[in-house]
């Protein structure tokens, strides 16, 4: 059973974050925040399902992504790939990378039941870099499966990045959101 | 030996095999590039797909001048200083859509498609004061060729065919991938980065970094995208020279004129589903048009001073100080009927593979180019050298000076066209 919290709804019954489902969620978010600024790559691509995607989209109104270009729209393929690509040594930009350290929270979550949670949340991410910092602000959604074994089995179905600027130019980056 | 570049006249900072490396951190040089080049240059602005219909418009720049670009009611294409008459508010902050014209926010003066100011709100505080018909919005001559639209601030430039001169068989040759239908643009990755826009000017002709930047896309594509992309000793691959600052390096020179197809060549393995996709509604001559230009044309066209029509896609830079530049990388496809979605889906994801802030490409060039601009810093009368190759260049049949794709001829031909503009007061 799904419960769907509409944000237009007058005064809709939110869906509390301390429901253990829901509770479940944020501690893998928390979990993928902390291996992607630790740059712990192979172990971030196995918290992903099989038929997960990864994506960074342009259009910030987008919900189908196939016939649009996208700053990223990895399947598994493509996330494999890009992990080999972080870590395997011929990537300049992932080699001399910005460090990075992100939060994530305002957790709104958008609907759950018993195998499945969908929550949005705010991220904001420093990259520092070579006496730089730039700044990287978005709103990620989490569609996460929830494992009936227990929370070591919860994996990501889809996590999708829109950020603020996403239109216009951002730096080129040597690590992921 | 290799001599410093000295001396502070622009005409003194560039020489035919190295030019200063001050000319990618001097502020003073920079000032002189927005006026001297990008006020008087052909500047491009936008594809002819952009502007589908009256009322069409986008928002863009040309140097550092902000501009909307716009179809006219009667089908005009017009470039529009973007700035209202009354007291210079911005009129338009939309990177593209659809409109009537365009209200001032700040006093509501109202403008047409076409520039022409129509209304003024309270306008009795005119009266005696001044005629509507003269304040229009500054109108930038504008030109286009093969969908190629360009904008120029000099009233006096030579025509847009003039400037593009030999560099246009190679935008029509760059159109043929289309396999027969017109090319559209499909989207457009932004991108900053730290470092002044020449160096991004020469990497579009730069074959020479491509195995060793690139070598984590090259490790990520399939063998026969990888084979395509070995040009390094390949000696078939040259770059040319075309005169204005314009050059075209040919990559793979079996797919520059993508008309010229004996049927010997293997179609990629990676796109057998989408041939037996399309099969089912397209002819067999069809399927293999679009299918073989998969990967765009086999050349990058470099065209003086900010686009380049590289392969599939056109690179586009915008100079914002003497050390930002930003970078559109914008997608193209063919424009033809919806069984051709399927092949512009396949060429988009091969675009995100590349290119883009996240691409498995661009990140790394731009290190490479942040790295240009940190290391120039030091001596800024030590040469940037842009020689490689200058003892086998020779004209070609054309009367191109070419030299092989690796070679810095593209280098010169910009520097050389710099180098004219900027001694030209
Ligand atoms: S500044 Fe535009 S109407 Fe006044
Ligand atoms: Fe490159």
């Amino acid at each position: 059973m799904t419960e769907t919290v509409t944000p237009t709804a007058a005064l809709p019954v939110p869906i509390p974050t301390t429901d253990p489902r829901v509770a479940r969620a944020i501690e893998l978010i928390w979990r993928e925040a902390e291996l992607l600024d630790r740059k712990a790559y192979e172990a971030w691509d196995a918290l992903y399902t099989d038929d997960g995607f990864y994506v960074i989209p342009i259009d910030p109104e987008a919900e189908r992504f196939d016939d649009i270009l996208n700053m990223v729209y990895d399947d598994a393929r493509m996330r494999r790939m890009r992990v080999a690509r972080m870590t395997e040594g011929y990537a300049i930009a992932a080699v001399d990378a910005a460090r990075t350290v992100r939060t994530v929270s305002r957790f709104v979550p958008e609907s759950v039941s018993d195998d499945q949670v969908v929550v949005r949340s705010a991220q904001v991410l420093v990259a520092y870099k070579r006496e730089n910092h730039d700044l990287w602000a978005a709103d990620l959604v989490h569609r996460i499966r929830l494992s009936p074994d227990g929370p070591a089995g919860d994996r990501i179905v889809q996590k999708i990045v829109r950020l603020v600027d996403s239109e216009s130019a951002v730096p080129a980056a040597g690590f992921l959101l | 030996m290799i001599e410093n570049v000295l001396g502070t006249a622009p005409a003194d900072l560039v020489r035919e095999d190295r030019v200063a490396g001050r000319l990618y951190t001097d502020p003073e040089l920079f000032e002189l590039e927005m006026s001297r080049i990008f006020e008087r240059s052909w500047i491009w602005v936008a594809h002819s797909s952009e502007l589908p219909r009256a009322g069409s418009f986008k928002s863009t720049f040309v140097g550092r001048q902000p501009v909307i670009v716009t179809k006219d009611r009667k089908g005009v294409v017009r470039t529009l200083l973007n700035r209202c008459r009354h007291r210079g508010a911005s009129l338009c902050e939309k990177p593209s859509g659809q409109v009537n014209g365009f209200t001032c926010p700040y006093h509501a003066w109202s403008y047409g498609l076409d520039g022409s100011l129509r209304g003024i709100p309270y306008p009795d505080g005119y009266e005696g004061v001044m005629e509507k018909r003269d304040l229009s919005l500054a109108r930038l001559r504008t030109e286009s060729y093969g969908g190629m639209i360009f904008a120029t601030l000099d009233e006096d430039a030579e025509p847009l065919e003039d400037f593009l001169g030999d560099a246009r068989l190679w935008i029509d040759r760059f159109m043929k991938q289309g396999g027969g239908y017109p090319i559209k643009v499909l989207g457009r990755h932004r991108f900053s980065f730290r470092g002044n826009w020449k160096i991004q000017l020469e990497n579009t002709t730069d074959g020479y970094h491509f195995p060793i930047v690139h070598r984590s896309w090259m490790a990520s594509v399939d063998a026969e995208t990888a084979d395509m992309m070995s040009f390094m000793t390949d000696p078939t691959c040259t770059t040319h020279d075309l005169g204005h600052g314009h050059s075209v390096m040919q990559m793979v020179p079996e797919h520059s004129d993508l008309d010229a197809d004996d049927g010997s060549e293997p179609l990629q393995g990676r796109f057998d589903d989408l041939v037996a996709e399309l099969s089912k509604t397209l002819d067999q001559a069809q399927v293999r048009k679009v299918v073989r230009a998969m990967h765009g044309t086999g050349f990058n066209l470099n065209l003086f001073p900010n686009v380049s029509m590289s392969a599939a896609f056109f690179r586009v830079l915008r100079p914002i100080s003497v050390n930002e530049t930003r970078i559109e990388h914008v997608a193209i496809g063919p424009d033809g009927p919806p069984e051709l979605d399927a092949v512009n889906r396949e060429r988009l994801r091969i675009h995100e593979h590349f290119q883009g802030p996240f691409g498995f490409g661009t990140p790394d060039d731009a290190e490479g180019w942040d790295r240009v601009q940190r290391g120039a810093a030091a001596a800024p009368a030590m040469p940037i050298l842009v020689n490689r190759g200058l003892a086998r260049e020779k004209p070609g049949p054309e009367g191109w000076p070419t030299s092989h794709v690796t070679d810095e001829t593209g280098m010169r031909a910009a520097y050389a066209q710099w180098k004219a503009m900027m001694s030209d007061d």
